[in-house]
């Protein structure tokens, strides 16, 4: 596989990993994320179709515990960490812009 | 230096049992022995301000004779990546900085309810991405050895702590070699546990499919009693075993008779020559190998053709976790938030994540974000997934003919700091030999096998076992300690070099 990292499409990726990327950490990354990309697409040459894939390491089945109400936070503890708080909720800047 | 931080955490929990040393005496030499030499160590992000009031309390509860845990009343270093309710928890990074936790992870809340008395949290790469702390939003830890060279990551602060005795103990986390690789180059003892043998819960999580937490020690007994503390299940942790797990100390102390070597099946993969190794560490390496031949062990090669493909497959499949994982520090419900004077919640987001995490970090959920988007899948994490089937395939076959698997437990031993941050891919090809095992699930513990002849710095040997053998792995590693101690006459880290200040 030829690797394709490109500036547009690292920019792109921090659009949708929402990191707000400078021009130089771009031109950075893709001259970085094209060696390892090169590097690490090896994983192709052996995964066959015949190969299961494996997600977990040791096999689990879901867990689920009683539905009963346990150990929750309070309110003020869910909010004490919040850069921003008001009337026992997180504040938040505008959730949509103007154009929306 | 005082002598009661050269105990071991087994001799100082005898003295203390004995009454010959209280915890506060104990506690107290730790943090005097941080105040002399942390300030160039740096092991620490956080000294605990409250250490000498849970120390005086062990005695208290001691004094009037309340039953305590083995190792009541020893200090204890805490990985900053393990949320506390009493200090910062940063993970190393700057987005958490101040961080006060709601709620103790399970490792630390076991630890407290065991007696030990947590010093401090110690420094670590940013969200445990790196192999040398040098990833760290607070500056690199240093290796007590040579304070020009890296401790290893993601845990070198929790090494560094132990190896400098400034902790007896310390917890650490194993994503891809973090716990071991920093044992390898600091001459300390680090154990992987089985994936699930020790809850996660309150662990700052980086790749929740790898994640492990274990002890951080300079003795295999101390690894083993540490791992009694802090080991089972945890109903808080749904990839937490439900298995009973036998006393790892225990282990520990059977393994030191030595008696475990004779006909032990040791192998050796044929696919991790001594050509992929600093000279020095494969001469350290095959020297352990006649130790253990010489005790009554047989070394078998054997072939993991697949080992080769897991640093590949690991830094499709990290990234990818991460990625997801560190989605949670929006700037909305902890942690940084930039102001930008207006904007929306998402550029508010943006602007924070792009000042808040470092560079590797970004690196990673950036590839992260690659491997998983649409087209890209199968190729990559999808191929990545199938390389983990091969690699357990390859650890099956193994442990169908050995009891454990031997290999040096990193490829060199401590490079210079700096020597390796402009380039990410030979970072990660430091992870070589400690990956499989969390690809696999499988525990891994690296022990001291000597100074490397070209360069004296320390040298550390990993054995890898089945899932759910971790106890075999404190019988071996022990075995195989009681015998290099005995032929070097002492502890390696009495070969460490003085650090200023306590002598």
């Amino acid at each position: 596989m030829v690797s394709e990292i490109t500036p547009d499409l690292v920019r792109h990726l921090g659009v949708l990993a929402r990191i707000r990327l400078s021009d130089d950490e771009v031109e950075r990354l893709t001259g970085q994320l094209d060696v390892i990309v090169d590097n690490i697409a090896k994983v192709s040459q052996v995964a066959t179709p015949d190969v299961a894939a494996t997600s977990h390491p040791i096999a689990l089945q879901n867990v689920f515990r009683p539905d009963e109400v346990g150990q929750t936070l309070t309110h003020e503890q869910a909010l004490q960490n919040a850069p921003d708080a008001a009337d026992g909720r997180f504040r938040v800047t505008a959730i949509l812009g103007e154009e929306q | 230096m005082s002598d009661i931080i050269r105990l071991t955490a087994a001799e100082l929990a005898d003295k203390l049992a004995a009454g010959e040393v209280s915890s506060v005496e104990a506690t107290q030499a730790h943090l005097d022995r941080i105040a002399a030499v942390d300030g160039d160590v740096h092991a620490f992000l956080h000294v605990n301000e409250k250490a000498l009031d849970a120390a005086a309390d062990i005695d208290r509860r001691r004094a009037a004779g309340e039953q305590l845990g083995p190792i009541a009343g020893v200090p204890l270093a805490v990985k900053d990546v393990l949320v506390t309710t009493d200090m910062p928890s940063t993970s190393g990074s700057k987005i958490l900085e101040g961080y006060m936790s709601p709620f103790d992870a399970t490792v630390v809340a076991r630890s407290r309810a065991a007696g030990l008395v947590p010093l401090g949290k110690t420094n670590m790469d940013e969200f445990a991405m790196g192999s040398s702390t040098e990833h760290s939003a607070y500056g690199p830890t240093h290796n007590p050895w040579d304070l020009e060279r890296i401790p290893g990551g993601s845990g070198g602060g929790s090494a560094a702590a132990v190896a400098a005795f400034e902790a007896p103990l310390a917890l650490g986390s194993d994503t891809g070699g973090s716990i071991r690789q920093p044992a390898h180059v600091t001459g300390t003892v680090g154990m992987k546990p089985t994936y699930g043998g020790v809850s996660r819960y309150g662990a700052i999580a980086l790749a929740s499919s790898l994640d492990q937490v274990g002890p951080v020690t300079r003795t295999v007994l101390d690894a083993g009693l540490l791992h009694d503390v802090i080991g089972g299940h945890d109903p808080h942790d749904s990839t937490s075993l439900t298995d009973a797990w036998p006393s790892f100390a225990d282990a520990a102390r059977e393994g030191a008779g030595g008696d475990v070597l004779k006909g032990l099946k040791v192998g050796v993969v044929k696919e991790l020559p001594d050509s992929g190794f600093q000279a020095g560490v494969a001469e350290s390496f095959r020297a352990s190998l006649d130790v253990l031949q010489a005790h009554g062990a047989e070394i078998v090669e054997i072939s993991a053709p697949h080992f080769e493909y897991g640093v590949a497959a690991y830094y499709l499949i990290l990234p990818a976790e991460a990625s997801s994982n560190l989605a949670k520090f929006d700037s909305v419900r902890f942690g940084m938030r930039v102001d930008l004077n207006g904007g929306t919640v998402e550029d508010v987001m943006a602007a924070t994540r792009d000042a808040g995490f470092g560079d590797e970090v970004k690196r990673r959920i950036i590839l992260g974000t690659y491997a998983l988007s649409a087209g890209y899948y199968d190729a990559y994490y999808g191929s990545a997934q199938k390389v983990r089937t091969l690699i357990q395939q390859d650890f099956t076959n193994a442990f169908a003919e050995v009891d454990v698997i031997a290999t040096p437990s990193a490829p060199t031993t401590a490079f210079k700091l700096g020597e390796k941050i402009g380039d990410p891919l030979q970072m990660y090809l430091n992870d070589l030999t400690t990956i499989p095992a969390n690809l696999a699930g499988v525990p891994g513990i690296s022990i001291p096998s000597g100074l490397a002849s070209d360069d004296g710095l320390p040298v550390g040997i990993q054995f890898l076992a089945p899932a759910r053998e971790d106890a075999r792995l404190y019988r071996v590693g022990a075995a195989l300690e009681a015998a290099l101690v005995d032929s070097w006459g002492g502890p390696l880290l009495d070969r460490a070099p003085v650090l200023g200040g306590a002598r």
